[in-house]
């Protein structure tokens, strides 16, 4: 099961990276999108994936019955999920406000906080 | 698996964090009272600034103190710990941002603090603290993504332009750095089953054989590396620090890629000591070229805001080189140069807005005679300059003696070379700066101003702020070299730190 999700993770980093590498920069978030999501399923894989138990504490006792699923890379992941879900709200806002105000979604033409053939510095007075 | 419940002094870990939040809640609440924004925050901050001086004396005294989160057991529950690194760094970051709250009295207008500004910088400070604080590593990634989230804040406030462009590139290369720290966090899980860092350091050793371990380690260095900005991922630095509000780039240039330098440390030499080594020959490269194409960038800039930016990846460069020696010498010279750098690249963000005050531009085309129009700033360019070049009396000199001397102790001159090339290099590009807008006699009027008085107080009372604890670095270094060389000391042996998290099994 783990050797499948790890080709599935792969397949996942592989398809964000292409992406990110674009110069578009709607391709870029969509890349960012994948990337988290394939970094998610790397912790979710990383736990282990087991089928037997579900991860519930018998009453009375103190810990886990042996064998059963681990519960905290879903709590991890779903840490991961709200905050990279939140940031891929405000990158996608971000983007869009940079489209209407510079009127390029290419990143050879944003270059507005860094402009081209600027004056160097003097070179005495 | 329970613990005995905290002793009140031991809530002190926690004391800058939950006054960082709970601060920034209570502004949230109150954006409309726009006049006492200000006020309350330089309050917060100063409590936030007392707690953690409580807090670094009493480690300082005592060694480091844990406290985990609903009284679990160590590995299971979240942990704060608080050493003589994590709780210095944060005692210097909060009082930087003391002084940049009260610069930006006369810089953060009704604009700004309706849109948020002083919300921001509170829960920004309470993100920094929690990283410097925990003991956890995936509570380490929230605490970085929770300043960043804060910070995204600051640096499109007011939405020009400019700001939004170098946003963009700000946004998405720190989202990227932190998706690798994730990755390799998830990969360390796998491995360890453990996320607690004194229990990975602990633990670490017994899985060497047979673990991915190299694979972590460079998976740390190459998501902090990015978030320090080092060579070859600092692109994103030069292409946004000069965006924003002053203070804001005063606070980002001091405090965030120190805080990439502190992972760094954290990990690589605490919990992965064996990969740092075999890791050292590939940061000592990343460092060289780090401080040298950071100083040859700040040679080539005519606007002093985006200069700034490439002094602060040229100290990057150096922290890295401390790094890359790895022993007691280059820790403890990292330390301090962080501490330096923390302080004189905020100073130098602040001073930069002061010279656009006076002198009506951040080009060096248009700057002149800010010597005539104000001596005591040019007083002040002058020991900051100083301070940034590493010259005496300021207090970058005594960390790069120590990171020069303890690069050829070790027998590798060539990084003790770039450090002094680079500290030239800073020293030309400064010189030039104060040649030229302090020095030349301004040839014509009318972009000249005498700023008001309002706004002259809050930039000189910050930068005096800020200069005075520099000097006291760069005359009387002592004390700082011994703390510096106790927490690189922390570091290095973590015994105490272990103690401290599991006092039950006794580090063992």
């Amino acid at each position: 099961m783990e050797t499948v999700f790890s080709i599935l993770v792969g397949l996942f980093f592989a398809v964000g990276i292409y992406l990110i590498l674009s110069k578009h920069v709607i391709r870029i978030l969509l890349g960012i999108a994948i990337f988290s999501n394939a970094v998610n399923l790397l912790i979710f894989t990383s736990g282990r994936i087991v089928r037997s138990t579900a991860p519930i504490i018998p009453m009375g006792e103190q810990v886990l019955p042996a064998g059963a699923a681990n519960p905290l890379p879903q709590a991890l992941i779903l840490t991961a999920i709200v905050i990279s879900f939140s940031f891929f709200a405000f990158i996608l806002v971000l983007a869009f406000r940079a489209y209407q105000e510079m009127g390029v979604d290419h990143t050879a033409g944003m270059r507005v906080a860094e402009p081209e053939g600027e004056r160097l510095p003097p070179m005495g007075y | 698996m329970m613990l005995e419940p905290v002793a009140a002094a031991d809530w002190l870990v926690v004391a800058p964090v939950v006054i960082g939040i709970a601060c920034g809640a209570v502004l949230l609440m109150f954006r409309h009272h726009l006049r006492w924004q200000a006020v309350f925050s330089i309050f917060g901050l100063c409590a936030m600034t007392a707690a953690n001086a409580a807090l670094f004396a009493r480690v300082l005294a005592e060694g480091p103190i844990s406290m985990t989160m609903g009284n679990w057991l160590p590995p299971f529950g979240i942990t704060f710990a608080a050493d003589a690194l994590g709780s210095g760094f944060a005692l210097v970051a909060t009082f930087v941002a003391v002084a940049c709250t009260i610069y930006s009295l006369c810089e953060i207008g009704a604009v700004g603090r309706r849109y948020g500004f002083y919300p921001f910088l509170m829960l920004m400070m309470a993100g920094i603290n929690g990283a410097f604080l925990t003991g956890d590593i995936f509570n380490l990634y929230v605490w970085f993504e929770v300043f960043l989230i804060a910070s995204f804040g600051l640096m499109i406030l007011g939405s020009e332009k400019q700001q939004i462009d170098g946003a963009t590139k700000y946004a998405i290369l720190n989202l990227l750095a932190t998706a690798f720290f994730l990755s390799a966090t998830a990969y360390l899980y796998g491995v360890l089953g453990t996320l607690n860092m004194a229990d990975i350091a602990r633990k670490v050793d017994g899985l060497r054989p047979t673990a991915p371990m190299m694979t972590i380690a460079s998976l740390y260095l190459l998501a902090f590396g990015m978030k320090a900005a080092a060579f070859p991922l600092y692109f994103w630095l030069p292409a946004s620090y000069h965006t924003p509000r002053n203070v804001t780039g005063a606070l980002f240039g001091g405090l965030l890629t120190k805080i990439g330098i502190y992972a760094l440390l954290r990990t690589l030499v605490m919990m992965f000591p064996t990969e740092r080594l075999e890791l050292s020959g590939v940061i000592a490269v990343v460092a060289v070229a780090t401080m040298i194409l950071g100083a040859l960038g700040a040679l080539a800039q005519s606007d002093i805001r985006r200069m700034m930016g490439f002094l602060v990846i040229s100290g990057v460069g150096v922290m890295l080189a401390g790094l890359a020696l790895g022993d007691a010498n280059g820790i403890s010279g990292a330390i301090f140069y962080a501490v330096h750098s923390m302080l004189a690249m905020s100073a130098l963000y602040l001073l930069a807005g002061t010279m656009k005050d006076f002198g009506g531009s951040y080009s060096l085309n248009h700057l002149a005679g800010l010597y005539r129009l104000s001596p005591a700033l040019t007083a002040l360019a002058l020991v900051l300059f100083l301070a940034a070049a590493g010259l005496p009396p300021g207090s970058g000199l005594w960390p790069k003696i120590i990171l020069t001397k303890a690069s050829i102790d070790v027998g590798s001159p060539w990084l003790a070379g770039a450090i002094l090339v680079s500290g030239l290099l800073t020293t030309i590009a400064l010189g030039r700066v104060f040649a030229l807008a302090f020095w030349r006699d301004s040839a014509g009027d009318g972009v000249h101003r005498k700023p008001t008085e309002h706004s002259v107080v809050p930039a000189y009372g910050s930068l005096i702020m800020l200069t005075v604890p520099i000097v006291v670095l760069g005359v009387h270094p002592e004390p700082f070299i011994r703390v510096a060389d106790i927490a690189a000391a922390g570091l290095l042996d973590s015994g105490a730190y272990l103690r401290a998290v599991f006092p039950i099994a006794g580090g063992g």
